[in-house]
């Protein structure tokens, strides 16, 4: 049998994971394929951080994975992409939103940012792409995590047009056309280089 | 019918729905809540929130009274709560079938403690079934109202977070029509006076007797034969683990965790060379296999916090998957209050006036972290009102600190009313603050009884607080708006300074059931003296630039105005629309 692919999101609460996992999975689940997903609800989800982790393949039994886990890895922030570096499997692809949401303590100066954290990231082989900016081109700032689901799917091999339907099904109806425009402007950075190692 | 992606919480409610519930009753609580909320949504059904899990479970045994079958939700520290009724509910038994959801939290992603709430089945003598999946939890919640009127007892559904908030693929079925039952009074199985109690405890055993016996032979268990040299036990979220980790394994899998199929578990442990149990953040299914004399062979599983496919590889000797190095000295992330939470600015005056604050549970309790760090205590529901009464009492020395007691409006209607109404009644000194964002809201934003509107989406009466203190005999009751810092601040001084007991409401809604403001806040550079006070507010928005002075995130912004009354300088300026700005 072979083995799950494995999508980690990782980022801040109130960011929108959840919702980009979902479509993730609506559209796994569009290919005929078994899913499973796992996510955090609760206290996590007021601005701490929160992993959420969707698994798809001929048959998924865990929800979770561990560290090396993770074929790809969709950060949504990149001290979360940090935190999450562990989670990727060597040679696995880290897709990363290349904004910084400072943690309280940074902000009220009990602790520091990491230097050269944009630097470590690309050590390991990250991604980066500006999911906020293109979600404004697209019409919406709350978009920034369809902006990922876009640069995200260069790497699986779902068709462009399920995730269309997914993503037109799954988002509120009056936000589908900004979240369509958003999906678009993420695949196209990917497919223009931008994505590109 | 095609297969829907369900989480385990909405295929506990479709299950419910399919085994023809049609009455539902609960608490919010992580991770149980949308349970209940799916629940309400699906056809020809009636839900509702109670204020707490002890009414939700006897309104549940109401509706079984009346011959319905009822879906009753919460988490684990609820079942505390509901555990009174609980316990006598399964010596008078059932007419309709009465399901409990019990949604634990092993790991504490959103609670205060970590209980297995599998240990009521011997406890209180309740059947407990514990699924493994959403298919399961479809399945196992519609077995459960079988096995409840049949066996004649309440069944608890027992899951964990990575079970009601996993989502997989599940089959929906069609709903069972059932026929109404015309009522007849039945005191000697309802009505537990002694006499009638000792009969139905003696029945109790007979009842258990008989699921022993069913469960020897389920369906609902599962036994999978693969390599004899490792036999393994386990349930729920576990089963998936071992599943992955150590795929040859024989599994016993048990759909059913108490009471436990001994002769079936003998057997088993008879056809293989060892035998293991696979279980998370306790040791319950360990001891009571070891109870039927079954020599179970320990491995070394956290004994605390969720396992994992690599970590039950590891306590079976398993290599763990290669890796990349961690990135090292990275900031924490605590949960914070969101921008524009209406709670902050009551927690900062709290913080400049020293107070001796005695917390609840909900988003108030994050008033406990830096850079607010003003909480004293959070214990459980409705807490904080017997604690600070306490504390005046203990005679402790606080100095010139005041006691106050914070609690959010949910937890109030929850169980702060009875402490009020003792505190109220012994003559208690202190000010309780009641925190009214209109919502329960760390669990997502249910309803309650203090915000006029129900889970089927009816306007209805809301608890008027003056009136309710009033008639506790509480005279000093004061409304503010909490985005007013001057007068909330000036409010407190006021009230703690007085020798009696008080009530200050803050009512203000939760900043996400309301629009972002379109216009945000930026800090003037000029103006910014980097005097740190805006950064004292502990708000996500509000940074430091280089040089000391503050910045202001407008991604993050609300425009809730709270920083503008801190800042002494004039320096924190309204600039328009996110996008506009480019600020992002």
């Amino acid at each position: 049998m072979s083995t799950p692919t494995t999508v980690m999101l990782a980022g801040v609460g109130g960011q929108g994971t959840i919702l980009a996992a979902d479509v993730l999975a609506k559209v796994a689940v569009a290919a005929g394929l078994d899913v499973k997903l796992s996510e955090v609800h609760g206290m996590a989800q007021r601005g701490g951080s929160v992993d959420t982790v969707v698994r798809f393949g001929e048959r998924v039994f865990s929800p979770l994975t561990d560290p090396g886990g993770a074929d790809h890895l969709v950060a949504f922030e990149m001290l979360e992409a940090a935190r999450s570096v562990p989670y990727v499997k060597p040679g696995g692809r880290l897709l990363v939103n290349a904004r910084v949401i400072e943690p309280l303590p940074v902000l009220i100066g009990s602790a520091s940012m990491p230097q050269d954290l944009e630097a470590r990231l690309a050590a390991e082989g990250a991604i980066f792409i500006d999911a906020e900016a293109l979600a404004c081109e697209a019409g919406s700032e709350r978009s920034a995590n369809i902006v990922l689901m876009g640069a995200l799917s260069t790497g699986l091999d779902f068709p462009e047009q399920a995730w269309c339907d997914v993503i037109a099904a799954r988002v509120p109806p009056k936000t589908a056309e900004a979240n369509l425009a958003a999906f678009r402007l993420g695949r196209e950075a990917c497919d223009e280089g931008e994505c590109m190692r | 019918m095609p297969s829907s992606l369900l989480s385990g919480n909405e295929s506990v409610a479709q299950g419910a729905w399919e085994a023809g519930a049609t009455v539902g009753v609960g608490y919010p609580g992580t991770p149980s809540t949308e349970t209940l909320e799916t629940f309400a949504t699906l056809p020809d059904v009636y839900a509702e929130w109670a204020p707490n899990e002890k009414v939700a479970l006897e309104v549940a045994a109401g509706v079984s009274m009346g011959g319905a079958r009822v879906l009753t939700t919460m988490k684990h520290v609820g079942v505390n709560v509901a555990a009174d009724p609980l316990f006598t509910l399964v010596y008078t038994g059932v007419r309709g079938g009465v399901v409990i959801l019990a949604a634990d939290d092993p790991g504490m992603h959103s609670s205060q403690n970590e209980q297995d709430s599998r240990n009521w089945g011997p406890f209180a003598r309740v059947p407990v079934l514990e699924p493994s999946d959403s298919t399961e939890a479809r399945d196992l919640t519609a077995a459960a109202f079988e096995l409840s009127e049949r066996f004649d007892v309440p069944v608890i559904v027992r899951t964990s977070t990575r079970i009601a908030h996993s989502k997989g693929l599940v089959e929906k079925g069609e709903r069972q029509s059932r026929a109404a039952v015309v009522y007849e009074s039945d005191p000697a199985k309802w009505l537990m006076l002694p006499a009638n109690a000792r009969v139905r405890r003696e029945r109790l055993d007979e009842r258990m007797a008989a699921i022993r016996a069913f469960v020897e032979t389920t369906e609902l268990n599962r036994l999978e034969t693969r390599d004899p040299a490792l036999g393994i036990v386990t349930s729920g979220v576990s089963y998936q683990y071992v599943r992955e980790a150590l795929p040859e394994a024989s599994v016993f899998k048990l759909g059913v965790s108490f009471p436990l199929p001994a002769r079936a578990l003998e057997e088993f442990a008879r056809s293989v060379e060892r035998v293991c149990v696979v279980e998370e953040a306790d040791d319950y299914l360990a001891r009571s296999v070891r109870s039927l004399g079954i020599d179970v062979d320990d491995v070394a599983l956290p004994a605390t916090g969720e396992l994992s496919p690599g970590r039950v590889a590891a306590a079976f000797g398993g290599t763990e998957l290669p890796t990349r190095d961690a990135i090292a000295d990275l900031p924490a992330r605590p949960p914070l209050m969101c921008p524009g939470c209406p709670h902050r600015s009551v927690f900062y005056a709290l913080r400049k006036m020293k107070a001796v604050v005695t917390g609840d549970i909900g988003c108030y309790t994050l008033g406990a972290t830096p850079p607010l760090s003003a909480m004293d205590s959070c214990v459980c529901m409705g807490a904080s009102i017997g604690m600070a009464h306490g504390m005046r009492l203990s005679g402790g020395d606080v100095g010139r600190r005041p006691i106050v007691g914070v609690i959010g409006d949910s937890t109030f209607a929850h169980s702060g009313i009875t402490g009020l109404a003792h505190m109220a009644y012994n003559s208690g000194v202190g000010t309780i603050l009641v925190l009214d964002n209109r919502i329960t809201a760390m669990t997502g934003h249910q309803g309650n009884p203090l915000m006029g509107r129900t889970l089927m989406g009816e306007q209805t009466v809301e608890v008027d607080i003056e009136a309710l203190c009033s008639a506790l005999g509480i005279d000093d009751v004061t409304i503010v708006d909490p985005h007013d810092l001057a007068e909330t601040e000036r409010v407190l001084r006021d009230k703690v300074a007085k020798d009696a007991l008080s009530v200050v409401v803050f009512r203000s809604p939760c900043a996400l059931l309301i629009p972002a403001e379109e216009d945000r806040y930026a800090v003037d550079d000029d103006s910014c003296t980097a005097c740190g006070l805006c950064i004292k507010l502990g708000c996500p928005a509000i940074g430091t630039a280089e040089g000391g002075k503050a910045a202001i995130d407008v991604s993050l912004c609300t425009g809730c105005g709270d920083c503008v009354q801190v800042c002494r300088f004039d320096a924190i300026v309204g600039v328009g629309p996110a996008c506009d700005i480019g600020g992002v």
